[in-house]
């Protein structure tokens, strides 16, 4: 097993390397020219050439890369050419955002999904199981922004249960230490931080838990079904065991073995759907400001952030992959 | 029940008990942490009864579209940024609230030299800094001193961008492109009066003065919040810019939790009229809709950038719709360096080709006057009587023809998925323009093309355009900030060399009396419109929008807007 986790992590470095050399090609192959955007209608000659020979735009692209990587092993990840605030603390005071939502979002997904996929498994080709079925479908079909969109307009401008935007009432005097709005709160016994915080996280949370959610419901009954009809199952019914005890022991931690590798490729999928949710929702997080830099032609912050998104997925992915073991106990003999 | 199963049927109670310990262990921890974690909650509440109707609320909440680039307006040309610098810092000279006209500040008069090179402030006496410095004339002098002797990255086109482009340069210039500043020099005089000397007239001087750019800063707590970059570090990023800012104005600064909000607290020893709100935050919300949800939320009480489409949904949902006048200016350009485009009568084809008056009334906000040159009318210089091109398609074929190019075939360049304050919805105007143009027979190829990244670029960068639409938002009542900008010297937009109009534009921008400076760009602009060099459309009119109980909000063309006298009251 630590075997495993150190070949892993050796592999990861020389991953983020060459990511590093991709994404450096790719943002200043986007159209576009920084300084101007940057300047906007402002822009001069005088003042573009000003900004582009102070951030080496006009050398040679193999010279701006290894003043990068150089900067990069000394752990300077560059500031942002728009504000100027550093990279690396920028996405570390926008994580959390990101992550308290991401969190929600799965947490949502496996609470719901894992019982409905197993309750539509056992009453298979029953009402459950259908719209279980059709209901999945739609999540996965239904774009994260479409759907961010219309569950703003209903639940919140329309019935106005839930807030429209940002993370917390701007009113509110809460104390922030940790950045988890919600976890601040019950830190602090500002209670009503905490529940307004997470008033203001369902809809986000909802929106962007809808992909996994659908596929883990479609995943978990596949595989529950398949576990039903397997000896070992057969064999516990035959020798008289409580139906609990099958469920739990033979079915459920078989069946979510699958579930649980989704779970680690849904990480992906979630990081990638804050952007759209954030956006929608003017949540702080990674998401949004990547998404504005993207429009800025912010360089170091694309840079750093996708990369800091990668060591995440990566992370995320061995953490799962160590998982199995503790799931599965086949997998640490092997 | 054979003896083999029995551990079966006794286990499944060892993950409960694994899952009680970790949630006791969870409890535990988090009891540990509360513990640490102290509520900085301040005792009082949010609201207070008042005589009058429903109940006062002692917060205001705005929407803003970004967060500021930093609380230091030195180094910022932005909007958002000096929104929020406008309620801490107040700069020597104001603006008479909604107008672009002058109006004391820190300073109560001036006087300026006959040469133009002189100008001496008698300062308002009694005030304070907000960490208890007094106001005085040294303090005026460290700050223009501060703005002069900045060095290195602090010098930069996107840092000390007003410095840069109002004194031209510094005390010792760190970029080949700046010149001699401006700035010569300023005095503390013994009678508490303030000198500051130029090294040559400057027409626009005071009206630059209203800029958040120039707010007077308490320069102790700069030099010790390392806000002048002098270690080489981005002076957005210090202590001073990011934590600690200390103005005159009726706001302080309280925290600032970034893609969130921004809170200001209110100054209690300001020397004017204080605060009617304890608490003023800026909420940072990005989309325009979004804005209006919140609004319609209850979210917040008030905001900024109103798309046109949705002025009608807030009125007829009480909400107040507030225009600011407006201080920009919608152009069609023309590059003369395209096929055809240098020859005037096809330019003036153009103009009489445009139906603005249709343009503004189906394409643009209401309240949106048409143009007849490059500046606003209220703006120094605007020239009543200016030579115009009425709406006239018979004259555009006739015009046309003469010029030869009878089937005249164009590239018109528009952005897309911009919203800009001079050009709300670019291809509405776009398509409404194009049409006239094509009626009069000229040959419209589109080019669309997203303002980020590159429209810009197209239209202002490369030689490679036709006509395009874009504009301009004024930052201070000088004519310079308007023409001196678009035809202050040969460019790609424009693609002509006038030398006449470019000397013209550089003796007026020194001009040493008002009453120069209005006749000088008087017949400057009477040039440009001869000349024709793009087609001035109109001056869109961006709107505000408030919750019914929002009040004292004056809309400024300048966006000179201080939240001093802004009071918020709910109806019960």
């Amino acid at each position: 097993m630590l075997t495993l986790i150190v070949r892993r992590l050796g592999l990861l470095v020389l991953v983020l390397f060459g990511l590093s050399l991709l994404l450096f090609a790719w943002v200043r192959a986007l159209p576009g020219d920084p300084a101007r955007a940057l300047l906007g209608e402002k822009a001069t000659p005088a003042g573009i050439a000003e900004i582009t020979a102070r951030y080496g735009f006009d050398r040679p692209v193999w010279q701006q890369y290894l003043t990068y990587l150089g900067r990069l092993l000394r752990g300077d990840f560059g500031a942002s050419i728009n504000t100027g605030e550093p990279v690396l603390s920028t996405f570390a005071q926008r994580f959390p955002a990101t992550i308290e939502l991401a969190v929600a979002a799965l947490l949502l997904a496996v609470v719901v999904g894992v019982p409905l996929g197993y309750l539509a498994a056992r009453r298979r080709g029953g009402l459950l199981d259908n719209l279980a079925v059709g209901g999945s479908l739609l999540g996965v079909v239904v774009p994260v922004f479409f759907l961010a969109v219309l569950l703003k307009y209903v639940l919140s401008i329309w019935l106005g249960w839930f807030p429209t935007s940002g993370r917390q009432d701007a009113r509110i005097d809460a104390t922030h230490i940790t950045g988890f709005y919600v976890l601040d709160g019950l830190l602090t016994r500002e209670w009503d931080a905490s529940w307004d915080a997470l008033k203001h996280l369902v809809l986000p949370a909802l929106a962007l838990g809808s992909i996994p959610l659908a596929i883990i419901v479609r995943i978990t009954r596949a595989s529950v079904l398949e576990v039903l009809s397997e000896d070992h199952v057969r064999t516990a019914r035959a020798k008289g065991l409580a139906r609990g005890v099958i469920s739990r022991r033979h079915i459920l931690r078989n069946a979510l073995l699958p579930v649980s590798t989704t779970l680690g490729l849904q990480a992906g999928a979630l990081l990638s759907g804050a952007v759209l949710t954030e956006t929608v929702f003017s949540i702080n997080g990674i998401g949004s400001y990547l998404f504005d830099a993207v429009n800025q032609l912010d360089y170091p912050v694309l840079q750093g952030f996708i990369l800091f998104i990668a060591l995440v997925y990566a992370l995320v992915n061995l953490v799962v992959d160590v998982s199995y073991g503790v799931i599965d106990p086949r997998v640490r003999v092997s | 029940m054979p003896e083999s199963l029995k551990p079966e049927t006794t286990q499944p109670t060892r993950p409960t008990r694994r899952a009680f310990t970790l949630a006791s262990l969870s409890v535990a921890a988090l009891a540990t942490a509360s513990a640490c974690a102290e509520s900085e909650r301040e005792s009082g509440s949010g609201e207070s009864s008042s005589s009058g109707g429903g109940s006062e609320v002692d917060t205001f909440v705005f929407g803003g579209s970004a967060d500021p680039d930093s609380l230091d307006p030195t180094f910022a040309s932005d909007g958002e940024t000096f929104r929020v610098s406008r309620q801490i810092f107040e700069g020597l000279i104001s603006t008479k609230p909604g107008t672009t006209e002058l109006a004391p500040g820190l300073a109560t008069k001036w006087d300026a030299s006959e040469d133009g090179l002189s100008y001496t402030f008698t300062l308002q006496e009694g005030v304070t800094f907000s960490n208890g410095k007094p106001f005085d004339a040294a303090a005026v002098v460290a700050n223009f001193e501060r703005w002069y002797n900045l060095r290195g990255l602090a010098q930069g086109e996107d840092l000390a961008y007003y410095y840069r482009s109002i004194f031209r340069g510094f005390k010792i210039n760190d970029d080949p492109a700046l010149t001699t500043s401006l700035y010569a020099g300023s005095t503390a005089n013994p009678d508490g009066t303030v000198t500051v000397n130029l090294t040559s007239p400057f027409a626009g001087f005071l009206a630059s003065l209203t800029l958040p750019a120039f707010g007077m800063q308490e320069t102790g707590a700069v030099e010790a919040g390392g806000g002048n970059g002098t270690d080489g570090s981005d002076p957005r990023q210090s202590a001073y810019a990011t934590t600690g800012p200390v103005g005159t104005g009726p706001f302080v600064f309280s925290a600032w939790e970034r893609g969130q909000q921004l809170t200001l607290k209110r100054n209690d020893t300001y020397w004017g009229e204080k605060a009617k709100v304890a608490t003023a935050i800026v909420r940072f919300i990005s989309d325009g809709t979004a804005r209006r949800q919140a609004l319609q939320n209850g979210d917040i009480d008030g905001y900024d950038l109103v798309a046109p489409a949705d002025v009608e949904t807030l009125k007829s949902g009480d909400f107040q719709v507030q225009n600011r006048p407006a201080f920009n200016i919608l152009y069609l350009g023309i590059n003369q360096a395209a096929p055809g485009l240098g020859d005037l009568k096809v330019r003036q084809a153009i103009a009489h080709a445009i139906d603005k008056d249709a343009v503004v009334k189906n394409s643009l906000p209401e309240g949106t006057k048409a143009a007849t040159q490059f500046v606003p009318d209220n703006v120094i210089g605007y020239n009543k009587d200016v030579t115009t091109y009425a709406y006239d398609p018979d004259a555009a074929k006739k015009l046309l023809a003469e010029a030869g190019q009878a089937s005249l075939a164009l590239k018109f360049n528009y952005p897309t998925g911009v919203s800009r304050p001079y050009m709300p919805n670019p291809e509405t105007i776009y398509k409404a323009i194009s049409s006239q143009l094509t009626a009069v027979g000229i040959q419209i190829t589109p080019v669309a093309e997203q303002w980020n990244p590159n429209y810009l670029g197209t239209v202002q960068g490369g030689a490679d355009h036709g006509v395009h639409l874009l504009g301009w938002t004024g930052d201070y009542n000088d004519p310079d900030n308007f023409v001196g900008v678009f035809f202050g010297a040969q460019t790609n937009e424009w693609g002509f060399n006038d030398q006449g109009l470019f000397d013209a534009l550089a003796k007026a921008r020194t001009a040493t009396s008002e009453d120069a400076q209005v006749s000088a760009y008087e017949d400057i602009n009477e040039q440009i419109m001869t000349l024709l060099p793009g087609i001035p459309i109109a001056s869109p009119v961006p709107s505000l929008a408030f919750a019914p109980g929002v009040d004292g909000y004056t809309a400024s063309p300048v966006q000179d807007e201080v939240w001093n006298l802004v009071s918020v009251s709910k109806d019960s």
